[in-house]
């Protein structure tokens, strides 16, 4: 029987991952509507085109300075036609109608498709022509012309700067504290409460011959904040084996269960107890949010646990399942990278980790070289961080320049 | 073995995909939609397994006529029949029967679960809003000029208004900045951790 | 037992039942009062948006909520929406709630059946607004889109290929829509900042529920949203600029007595904390 429902479950996966990936043809461009020359405005000038920067090389750049009709003169320009060909000499019915800007604006990007058989398809590394016209009420201008440029490829993006210095600047102090920690070197992590109080709540599970349960939160395994708990879970699963009591732990995304599951059965092996563990004790509840917060309430008024973790990623259901654990009388600790739930979560729980004290978790349980060099790397780039923004602010006082947003508006060349 | 390979795929995606976020060419892009279909893909069957995993625990409760297991029959029964009454000959997802159990049943159970909200918010406020301490005090007095912001105060309305965007703005913001920065630079580091290694705990491993 | 221990060690229930009472008395149908409501900066600066936007262009709206956040979301979704429609703009809509799904069909039904109504005009489905329907894992689809809507939409809600819908010929990603507005319950918000707006530079704006929305503000000062609205007092906010005075707007009568209601438990429970305080102060004074 049970294969059966997995055959069914596979090929309906298979059924959606196919709808899912299915690329489709390409359509036909729309139709243009016809213009009625007279009156024109005066055409825009000086168009000038180029290779669109930071792109896949699909892009051109179209820049003109404005008609004397736009703004001044009759004031007659509603907005900027650009046309498109290949070839300069293509009568006015073949070039392509790319892109429509308002009065005012001096540039246009036409950011063309990869494929060859889409109808908006912009070739790469081949000569391409331009036509600009100023567009008044059912009239244009005469046209301004430019061309050829070529559209091609670029290997970095030079907006993208900033993030690549902080990347390698966190790199490196990462590398340096990691060797220090390697060293013997002792670096200082303060008590985290939530995190020494988790044996003592083990204890009191075991006491009271209750279970532990333990809630990642309603996160993915992408999210930092459940892989930070998956630490912990580890942690919880291998004490909870040596004391020989049970943990239930109800998962909101498969993925996540999947992992959790290895995480508990790795935690019940390194106590020597790989034998206790439950595969049915790390489940799959639903992955939709309120659905899961009526499980696990249920799971809490039922199991009456001892003690309840919730460590992950939580909106709104966390005063809905801390509330509920208060009800049932058991201890509480909690930890999210969320920040308008922790105020739910301090009122309603024993313990609770704050923001970044759930990432720092691992390296304060493990206490290992590489684990404890990235958190001082880390706490030593937040200074960075702090001094960088203090200095540019004043700098920006005095000078009275854009020097906060500039670096990260604007091409470093 | 089974460790190795994952680490080893963990950081070739992770380096590649790290080098593709500074690089805009054509194959990066390419490279970068591949990604996203293949998690996609792996989401999927994932899915799978959950759906089997729910499946595996309702019935063995069943089976061993555990505590509350009528529970689970409720469970199973409602998640066989939601997907069976949106199958395509049973008139799909806008069948009237997929509809008639989305809004008569689904719906109001969903919104009664969040309505719960604002009770337990008024027992947390009546438990924890004391002045026990000048922190407190300040937290009490904040939540009071907040919650006053949607009664209507009359004259007192708008420098209650103005006060509340206050602190919203400049107090709270510059809080919640703190732990941002915080947050998304462990959130750096995390990241930088699992693509070197360091941090295997989604493997199973602390 | 003194009577200010009674109080501090007041059954929640208590606190239940009173709330229940005053939240079912305001919107009783006999009870008639109305509460003013005055738009904020970060909400009419949504509604200016999409009213500064021309016929024809294009916005998305993403209805990332499940039916147990519609109390607080859908006025803003129907709201919205009939404001698009009338402004005659093109209306991509979609969900990644995977509950959603009928939901948000529904909406985006029944506000163009409303617009014949009101506006003397039916919007048709393909050329003034397509549904996508709802995919999961909503970061990898918010990238997807940014690359094009083909990836993880390559058809509509209904099965017709996208390109084979005339609204969205030649429209190809974010590239081609003014704004994205965000409606939302969990943590897809954060997904459409760090991956719509971070990585493709996507015009944002955010709708959500009242518990989420101070998390939210740090964005919209840094620019990287132009508004927000905020639960149930947003929405009628949203509802009063509109000129179209919904459920939202009603919702705020319930909701001042259930805020009032707060506030005296917490008056009570300080009053009680600082009786048996004094108490416990004399007693100690006169050992």
């Amino acid at each position: 029987m049970k294969y059966i429902i997995l055959l069914f479950l596979t090929c309906l996966s298979l059924c959606l991952s196919q709808a899912l990936l299915a690329q489709t043809a390409s359509s036909d461009p729309p139709a243009e509507a016809a213009l009625v020359p007279s009156e024109p405005p005066a055409p825009p000038s000086n168009v000038r085109v180029s290779d669109l920067a930071n792109d896949d090389g699909h892009g051109i750049r179209v820049t003109w300075d404005l008609s004397p009709d736009d703004g001044a003169g009759r004031s007659s320009v509603i907005s900027y036609d650009i046309y498109r060909t290949l070839n300069p000499n293509d009568p006015d019915s073949l070039w392509k109608k790319v892109g429509t800007v308002v009065l005012g604006v001096r540039t246009y990007a036409d950011r063309g498709e990869r494929e060859p058989g889409s109808g908006s398809y912009l070739p790469k590394h081949t000569n391409l022509y331009y036509r600009v016209y100023a567009v008044g009420a059912g009239v244009r201008s005469a046209v301004a012309t430019a061309g050829p440029a070529q559209a091609t490829d670029d290997w970095f993006n030079t907006m993208k700067v900033p993030e690549l210095i902080f990347c390698l600047v966190f790199l490196v102090l990462t590398v340096r504290f990691i060797n220090m920690a390697k060293k013997g070197i002792d670096l200082y992590v303060r008590p985290l409460a939530g995190i020494e109080a988790i044996d003592e709540a083990i204890g009191r599970a075991t006491e009271m011959g209750k279970p532990i349960l333990y809630v990642l939160g309603i996160g993915t395994a992408g999210d930092i904040a459940t892989i930070a708990s998956f630490t912990v879970l580890g942690r919880v699963a291998r004490k909870v084996a040596e004391y020989q009591t049970s943990m239930i732990v109800p998962c909101c995304d498969p993925v996540v269960m999947t992992i959790a599951q290895e995480t508990v059965k790795t935690g019940y092996a390194d106590a020597g107890r790989p034998d206790a563990y439950k595969e049915d004790s790390v489940y799959y509840v639903t992955s939709q949010q309120f659905p899961f917060v009526a499980a696990v309430n249920g799971t809490i008024l039922r199991e009456k646990p001892a003690t309840n973790i919730y460590l992950g990623y939580f909106a709104a259901e966390s005063l809905l399942l801390a509330e509920t654990g208060v009800l049932a009388g058991s201890i509480q600790i909690a930890g999210t990278d969320q920040v308008s739930q922790l105020p739910f979560f301090v009122v309603a729980c024993d313990y609770t980790l704050l923001g970044e004290e759930l990432y720092a978790a691992s390296a304060y349980l493990g206490r290992e070289p590489l684990l404890l060099g990235t958190l001082k790397a880390q706490d030593y780039l937040k200074a960075i961080v702090l001094v960088c923004m203090v200095a540019l602010l004043a700098l920006r006082m005095i000078t009275g320049a854009d020097v906060i947003s500039k670096p990260f508006d604007a091409p470093w060349w | 073995m089974k460790q190795q390979i994952p680490l080893v795929l963990v950081f070739v995606f992770g380096v590649l995909l790290a080098i593709q976020y500074f690089v805009p060419s054509e194959p990066s892009q390419r490279f970068y939609e591949v990604a996203l279909d293949g998690l996609t893909v792996i989401g999927i069957f994932a899915m799978v397994l959950g759906i089997w995993s729910q499946i595996h625990v309702g019935y063995n409760k069943i089976k061993r006529r555990a505590e509350d297991w009528q529970y689970s029959v409720v469970t199973l029964v409602s998640m066989f029949g939601m997907a069976f009454c949106g199958l395509s000959f049973m008139g799909g997802l806008n069948g009237p029967i997929f509809r008639q159990l989305y809004n008569n049943i689904f719906i109001p159970i969903q919104a009664a679960i969040f309505s719960l909200l604002a009770f337990y918010i008024a027992s947390a406020s009546y438990r924890a809003f004391r002045a026990r301490s000048a922190v407190s005090t300040v937290l009490l007095v904040a939540a009071l000029l907040l919650m006053l912001r949607v009664i209507p105060t009359g004259p007192l309305a708008d420098p209650i208004n103005q006060i509340g965007s206050w602190m919203l703005m400049v107090p709270n913001m510059a809080a919640k900045r703190a732990i941002l920065i915080g947050v998304g630079l462990g959130s750096v580091a995390t990241a930088l951790k699992i693509v070197l290694g360091i941090e295997r705990s989604y493997l199973g491993k602390d | 037992m003194t009577f200010h221990d009674k109080l501090l060690a007041l059954d929640r229930r208590w606190v239940f039942l009173v709330l229940a009472i005053f939240v079912i008395l305001p919107i009783l149908p006999f009870v008639k009062f109305s509460v003013p409501v005055t738009p904020v900066k970060e909400v009419r600066e949504i509604y200016d948006f999409i009213e500064g936007l021309k016929p024809g262009d294009y916005i998305l709206l993403s209805l990332d909520y499940d039916p147990g956040s519609m109390a607080e979301l859908h006025p803003v979704a129907y709201a919205m929406l009939e404001q698009c429609y009338a402004k005659k703009l093109k209306v991509i809509t979609l969900t990644l709630s995977a509950t959603g799904a009928q939901m948000v069909e529904e909406i985006v039904r029944d506000v163009a059946d409303s617009c014949k109504i009101y506006h003397g005009f039916k919007p048709e489905r393909g050329i003034d607004y397509v549904y996508l329907g709802y995919k999961p894992y909503p970061g990898i689809i918010i990238l997807g889109m940014g690359m094009n809507f083909r990836i993880p939409f390559p058809q509509d809600y209904y099965g017709t290929t996208l390109d084979s819908i005339p609204m969205m010929r030649g429209i190809k990603n974010y590239d081609n829509v003014k704004a994205v507005i965000n409606l939302s319950a969990g943590n897809v918000s954060d997904m459409w900042v760090a991956d719509g707006n971070a990585r493709y530079g996507v015009k944002l704006a955010l709708a959500m529920t009242g518990v989420m929305a101070a998390d939210y503000y740090p964005y919209y000062q840094s620019k990287q949203v132009f508004g927000i609205i905020g639960g149930m007092k947003g929405a009628a906010e949203y509802e009063k600029l509109c000129k179209n005075p919904g459920s939202a707007t009603d919702a705020m009568k319930a909701q001042v007595f259930a805020h009032v209601v707060i506030i005296i438990f917490i008056i009570i429970g300080n009053l009680a904390y600082f009786l048996g305080r004094r108490k416990t102060a004399q007693t100690q004074e006169s050992e």
